[in-house]
């Protein structure tokens, strides 16, 4: 269970661009659920998700992860909750170009030091569960969009997180595609993972599959007082 | 443990591939600093053995020279002066020595001439004589053969040239060599032979002549020499001895080895020192583009550290990787450029600093120096090169280590 209480976040600070992305937000989300935050461009939605994955902190406000406080924890542990307990999908595969699709999708275990042969399986594993084990040893320029959006899933699964946390998974992606991406999230959902997605496509937020949609506007969720 | 050894091989493996994906950049690197490290290594190779060689040489070189001097002026030496050391206790021997420099205007160069003593056998007396022409001429090694006469004769008329003049002045053995002599009369010399090429650290720019020619070319009266060697068995007594022969002789100048040792070392020191910093602008300007090349990470190498930041790596695991490149790309750059200097100095005689380093004289001498690198110089090489360049990247590699992780999420060109 992820709580947010009270959260902001102001960008520049103290300058004449000051601007604040997100204003005291409360917001619980539950464990297996598939939840959406949903809202248009610039109300705030990237900037909720990368605090709630630990990848940002906020300029006030707390955020609590299975009931314990984790705002004021020094980047290491930081780093060391989001390595184990999230899975990042971004809008944009983000893969890194020049080598294989297998070691782009080892990546997040290299800092844990796991045995080299059982890493590897585990990522041969992933791969063909989302048939393109075949890609492999292919180098990430030479795959097409679907594909490359599937080796950063597995990419995301490789830590075995808890939560999957997915920014505009479908942008860039098709109808079919985009279906395809929602049937690996009823089987994340089927395993007993919780996912957080940010996304303005009907084809995501309004899947029978999402158990809760958040609206944000202008840094607030709608509904709420502010 | 066993976890921190795969991790540390996990993100060398990840270095060596971030490495080789951005070549041309960092080949450039690689080939500047190699070439910083081959500047430096080769003026401390060279310097350092040449010294070296110098003080093996005069090792077996008599313990002092003792020269006349008037008015602070070198002068010619009374042969009677040989009687009055010869009666120091401790002296074990005393010789006389006639030598010179003579300037050819016709190829602008000085040669050195010697003459061999009338007693003792050839070959040890021009050894001898060469051992000690070493502090005047920058030359050598005794240990090596120092000529080959081919059963050349010393005689009245004739003379032996080192492989330097007969190089410069395209001559050999049965040509004939002019000489001013000090009278205006020209003297015409037959050459007998020429020194090895073995002995040319030594010989380069000698001349061997008999004393009787030597004196007809210089004028000097029979009753003169150049200047005496004293040989003192007791080295403890060295000092003792000198003193003496300063108090007995108040003209004399007696030249202790050791001092002679330190002349030669503040010779080469100045040197190896004067091309140091001036390839010390060099190391300045690698530096700079070490500290520009680190800071200025490209868009791609930003988004690939936001990346691994987002995907769960740490600060201190960026910074590892990024420890690994650095050290990678000094200790590959450091021993090419330190294989490189020492082919450069041993094998090709220092081909690219010849002028600055041997000699200033227009005969530069052809010898293949004798290696000798010790830790010391290795370890004041890595200090001179790699410490600079890791201090210069430190700074830019904690800048890029510290790229917010959500900095991927807000990428979203490609």
């Amino acid at each position: 269970m992820i709580e947010l209480v009270k959260v902001k976040k102001v960008f520049n600070a103290g300058n004449p661009s000051e601007f604040s992305a997100l204003n005291s937000i409360n917001l619980l989300i539950e464990e297996n659920q598939v939840t959406v935050l949903k809202g248009p461009s610039g109300s705030g939605k990237t900037t909720l998700l990368s605090i709630v994955g630990c990848m940002s902190r906020p300029s006030a406000g707390r955020v609590k992860l299975q009931g314990r406080e984790i705002t004021s924890l020094p980047e290491r542990f930081l780093t060391d909750i989001r390595r184990k307990t999230f899975g990042f999908i971004f809008q944009q595969p983000n893969l890194i170009k020049g080598i294989s699709v297998l070691d782009n999708v080892m990546l997040p275990a290299y800092p844990l030091g796991e045995k080299r042969s059982h890493l590897r399986d585990k990522a041969m594993k992933g791969l063909a569960e989302l048939n393109i084990g075949n890609k492999a040893a292919s180098k990430v320029e030479w795959l097409s969009g679907g594909e490359a959006q599937r080796a950063s899933i597995v990419r995301a699964l490789i830590n075995d997180p808890h939560i999957i946390i997915a920014d505009e998974p479908t942008a860039h992606l098709d109808t079919k595609l985009s279906y395809r991406f929602m049937e690996i999230i009823e089987k994340f959902k089927a395993e007993g993972k919780t996912v957080i997605i940010t996304s303005h496509d009907p084809l995501v937020y309004e899947s029978s599959m999402v158990d809760r949609v958040v609206n944000l506007r202008d840094g607030q969720i709608e509904g709420e007082p502010a | 443990m066993r976890n921190w050894i795969e991790k540390q091989r996990y993100i060398i493996d990840f270095t060596i591939s971030s490495l080789l994906r951005r070549k041309v950049k960092n080949f450039g690197l690689l080939a500047l600093y190699t070439l910083i490290v081959f500047i430096l290594a080769s003026t401390m190779f060279f310097t350092y053995s040449i010294k070296k060689e110098a003080s093996l040489i005069l090792k077996d070189a008599p313990e002092i020279v003792v020269q006349k001097i008037v008015a602070g002026r070198h002068d010619l030496l009374p042969v009677s002066y040989l009687d009055t050391i010869k009666n120091i206790r401790g002296v074990a021997a005393v010789e006389s020595r006639l030598w010179g420099y003579y300037y050819d205007s016709l190829v602008s160069a000085n040669y050195t001439l010697l003459t061999p003593p009338a007693n003792g056998s050839f070959e040890d007396t021009i050894k001898s004589s060469a051992k000690t022409t070493v502090v005047e001429s920058e030359s050598g090694d005794t240990s090596k053969p120092l000529f080959e006469l081919n059963g050349a004769v010393l005689e009245p008329g004739t003379l032996i040239i080192g492989n330097g003049i007969a190089r410069l002045r395209n001559i050999g053995k049965g040509d004939f060599m002019p000489f001013l002599a000090f009278d205006g009369n020209v003297m015409n010399l037959r050459i007998a032979g020429v020194l090895s090429s073995q002995s040319e650290l030594v010989s380069s720019d000698l001349m061997l002549i008999t004393g009787e020619d030597f004196r007809k070319l210089f004028g000097i009266d029979s009753s003169y020499v150049t200047d005496l060697t004293v040989v003192v068995n007791n080295p403890s007594e060295v000092e003792m001895v000198a003193s003496k022969i300063r108090k007995r002789l108040p003209q004399a100048r007696p030249i202790i080895r050791d001092e002679i040792l330190r002349t030669y070392d503040s010779i080469f020191n100045w040197r190896g020192g004067m091309m140091i910093v001036i390839f010390s602008a060099a190391v300045l300007a690698f530096v700079i583009f070490a500290w520009d090349k680190a800071s200025g990470l490209s868009a791609g190498e930003r988004r690939e550290i936001g990346i691994l930041k987002a995907v769960g790596w740490e600060t201190s695991d960026v910074i590892q990787m990024k420890f690994w490149e650095g050290a990678m790309i000094s200790l590959t750059a450091f021993f090419t450029g330190v294989i490189l200097a020492y082919v450069h100095v041993f094998f090709t005689g220092s081909l690219v600093f010849e002028p600055a380093l041997k000699g200033w004289s227009s005969l530069y001498p052809n010898f293949e120096l004798t290696p000798f690198v010790n830790l010391e110089q290795l370890t004041t090489l890595f200090f001179l090169t790699v410490v600079p360049y890791t201090v210069a990247t430190i700074v830019p590699i904690w800048r890029a280590a510290t790229i917010d992780p959500d900095s991927a999420m807000r990428f979203t060109g490609d």
